[in-house]
């Protein structure tokens, strides 16, 4: 078996390498588009604008986030994989693209959680203080509070990086040219279903485990910094 | 109530409710230009939820407050412009824990366009200075002691060139070696004409530094005078029962 895995990394190595491309940009787009998406729903989450006894904004962001986190992301990749090239047919997505966009709506839900933890973390003194001095709400969130909840998502979304790059293997199911996807193939190819898996593996566990100690380093040196 | 030119902060019939809990019912005050006003009072009388409502920290539910002469509960009101012009320091201290002294300091002046950086930084060294801090100057508040912090905070609304200090509990969370350090500061304060208000557990302290002392209970103010009355001669059987306790 050593000798095949061998022979399977010898030939095709270059299409590995090309799945780990997929699914490194895969996430990092992914992880990109769910903070910007994220961070807006956090705020619409924490939104305390009212009609009647209704927060509008915050209400919707809750139904999204939790609709995402109680369904499972093959289902949602599923579904905007059918629902997408239709509902936006003057647009030609691409499979990739409705793949994309289902990956970064499902990481958005978990990232905007992760934001929030991290603003409400917080102490409430601060904003106080900050408020007290004459800073309206939006100075005290970007100079007081923003400042000291990075320190606390930051990690977090690091974390949350390792986690997509294993999750974007479901987008396998369709093809998007992952390393779940490579896998897929060359064992097709050669009829070899453990070799090239173990290739896979080890693939993907190099990088989330080195990763993961990155992400403890840099939490290690927030941590020795000023606070 | 006469309307009084030096009458900075009014107060009329103020109520505040959390939930189906009274805690303000019905406040009447004003506090002069220069007055040095203690409250004093059980837990739960509304006197933290008096001060914090001063400058709108707490809104309201009912009742009119007037801040030289303007009324801050009014909804078309730009509160953050009022609250630039009072001091407020608490009980947990609060201060930035990302910033360095020099900057907990100078941030808000510099960012509400009040000084320019250079002018904020030398206002920062002179008030340091005032309250014995100047070597902090490049710390972060982790090195500080709550006393120290406490300092600092004071510092730091002191900074904004506030017509009145708030000052909610300032004690009540530091080591007893460190109270008397703050007391100082806040006396020194007041001796330079601040408008100050103190909620506060420290009767020797309310005592020997109020113009008039305030007890709340129930959320009213119960019984008000001038220290001397409040401590020496209480009428108020509820005043007399608090001082009893406190004052062994």
């Amino acid at each position: 078996m050593l000798a095949n895995i061998e022979k399977v990394w010898n030939g095709y190595w270059n299409l590995f390498l090309t799945g780990l491309g997929y699914t490194l940009l895969l996430s990092f787009i992914t992880v990109l588009a769910g903070c910007v998406i994220g961070f807006f729903l956090a705020l619409m989450r924490m939104s305390k604008w009212e009609i009647g006894k209704v927060k509008p904004l915050s209400v919707v962001a809750g139904i999204f986030i939790e609709v995402v986190r109680g369904t499972p992301l093959l289902l949602q990749l599923y579904f905007f994989y059918f629902l997408l090239p239709d509902l936006l047919s003057f647009l030609d997505l691409s499979e990739f693209a409705c793949i994309t966009i289902a990956l970064c709506l499902n990481s958005a839900a978990y990232v905007s959680e992760i934001i929030r933890a991290g603003i409400q973390a917080v102490d409430k003194g601060q904003t106080e203080a900050a408020r007290c001095l004459g800073l309206d709400s939006r100075q005290a969130m970007i100079h007081v509070v923003m400042p000291q909840a990075v320190k606390n998502i930051l990690p977090a979304l690091c974390n949350e990086f390792v986690t997509m790059i294993k999750e974007t293997s479901l987008a396998s199911t369709f093809f998007v040219g992952e390393l779940m996807t490579q896998y897929k193939s060359i064992s097709g190819a050669l009829y070899l279903t453990i070799e090239p898996l173990i290739i896979v593996g080890i693939i993907y566990f190099i990088v989330t485990f080195g990763l993961s100690k990155c992400v403890l380093a840099l939490e290690r040196r927030m941590n020795a910094g000023e606070q | 109530m006469q309307v009084n030119s030096k009458e900075l902060l009014k107060v009329e019939n103020l109520h505040k409710k959390f939930g189906d809990l009274h805690v303000l019912k019905g406040v009447t005050e004003h506090i002069t230009q220069g007055e040095v006003v203690s409250v004093i009072g059980p837990s739960g009388g509304g006197k933290s939820t008096f001060l914090r409502c001063l400058n709108l920290l707490e809104t309201p539910d009912e009742g009119k407050i007037y801040f030289e002469g303007v009324d801050i509960t009014d909804k078309s009101v730009n509160i953050n412009i009022h609250r630039q012009k009072m001091g407020m320091v608490f009980q947990h201290f609060n201060v930035f824990p990302n910033m360095t002294v020099q900057k907990n300091i100078t941030m808000a002046p510099v960012l509400l366009g009040k000084k320019s950086q250079k002018e904020a930084d030398e206002m920062a060294a002179e008030l340091l200075e005032r309250v014995g801090l100047i070597d902090k100057l490049n710390e972060y508040p982790k090195r500080l002691s709550g006393g120290q912090k406490q300092r600092l905070a004071i510092v730091r609304a002191l900074a904004m060139e506030p017509d009145v200090m708030l000052f909610d509990e300032p004690t009540s969370a530091l080591d007893p070696e460190m109270v008397g350090e703050v007391l100082n500061v806040i006396k020194e304060l007041v001796k330079t004409g601040m408008t100050t208000v103190i909620v506060t557990h420290e009767m020797g302290f309310a005592r020997e530094v109020s113009d008039r002392v305030f007890f709340m209970d129930g959320g009213i103010i119960a019984e008000k005078g001038s220290p001397e009355e409040i401590f020496g001669n209480p009428q108020n059987p509820r005043t007399k029962e608090f001082l009893g306790k406190v004052l062994y």
